[in-house]
């Protein structure tokens, strides 16, 4: 009688688990996204230019602030990118350390810059709105302190990855910092409710009704869903890049390995990847 | 206190910030499609793009 057969190592014990490995496949997640990617592309540049013209130009001045509340079109839909980048910087590391997929360490790692840059803009657009209406660059308030925080995380998080010679190590690490980074995310979201701060409070909320004017209201939803298409967009092209890279690397050294003969016919596989 | 320049920094990094992010990233993908389409012809066929 015939031992039975054991599970796969890698198989995942829940259904959930399985649908995470089927998305995780590099070569079906090359095809997938090379199909999505020109549509997300068009659409973050389409409604990010409709957003930020309309804000420019169109929308009305607030009774308060005056012009000076239209840089409130860069400033909030990048911080909402910022926030919504680290959520998936999170889910990313917690999939990496959970399931230990290499494609998981490859979005982490390629979602820390453009995550980064989405918080340095939002950072630098509010200092350039709070000069003329605070008086003041930057002042210690809770909800500015607490997004500084969330962008030392993402430089943090990309150090980390960088700073091992063996890659697997740094992924690691860098996904425990972000899974720790996580708890930025409600103090910044509630530091305005929390503390009494400079920063005006949330003026969008999913349970309750918006307290800024509808025409206000449109072209800020179309530039936050235009810069998050755009978020999207740029982080599958360059995890795309990154495993194209991967693949290219594993073929040169295979190359080398075998005098150049194993090129044009056998399935090589993408480094630390499978065959994809 | 003229606001204006204000507003128009704040833009231009809007714009320009994401903009250069994506060109690198486009320019990115296409350096390692050429490269890997100049070693390996099946990764022209396999990388999931409509030629």
């Amino acid at each position: 009688m015939e031992p039975a057969a054991a599970p796969p190592a890698t198989a995942p014990s829940v259904r959930g688990g399985r649908r995470v490995h089927l998305f995780a496949n590099p070569g079906r997640f090359l095809r997938f996204s090379g199909r999505l990617l020109p549509w997300l592309a068009s659409g973050g540049i389409v409604l990010s230019a409709v957003g930020l013209f309309w804000g420019a130009f169109i929308a009305p001045p607030d009774w308060q602030q005056g012009e000076a509340a239209r840089i409130m079109y860069v400033h909030v839909p990048s911080a909402w990118v910022a926030l919504s980048g680290y959520c998936a910087l999170a889910a990313a590391s917690a999939a990496s350390l959970v399931w230990r997929h290499p494609l998981a360490d490859l979005a982490a790692a390629e979602i820390g810059p453009v995550g980064a840059a989405a918080a340095g803009l939002c950072l630098v657009s509010g200092s350039l709105w709070g000069k003329p209406m605070w008086g003041a660059w930057w002042v210690w308030d809770a909800r500015l302190t607490s997004m500084l925080v969330l962008f030392f995380l993402y430089l943090g998080h990309i150090a980390l990855v960088r700073a091992f010679d063996e890659p697997t190590r740094g992924h690691r690490a860098g996904a425990i910092l972000a899974l720790i980074g996580a708890v930025d995310l409600p103090i910044i979201h509630f530091s305005v409710v929390w503390w009494n701060t400079l920063h005006q409070g949330n003026s969008l909320g999913l349970f309750s009704a918006p307290t800024i004017y509808i025409s206000m209201l449109w072209p800020l939803l179309i530039t936050a869903l235009g810069y998050s298409l755009g978020f999207v967009a740029i982080v599958i092209a360059r995890l795309r890049a990154a495993i194209l890279e991967r693949r290219l690397a594993s073929l040169l050294s295979v190359r080398a390995a075998d005098g150049g003969k194993t090129m044009q016919g056998g399935a090589v596989p993408i480094a630390g990847m499978g065959a994809g | 206190m003229n606001v204006l320049p204000f507003i128009v920094l704040a833009y231009a990094a809007g714009v320009l910030v994401p903009a250069a992010f994506a060109l690198a990233a486009w320019a990115r993908l296409r350096r390692a499609e050429r490269r890997l389409a100049a070693i390996d012809p099946r990764a022209q066929r396999g990388q999931g793009r409509r030629k």
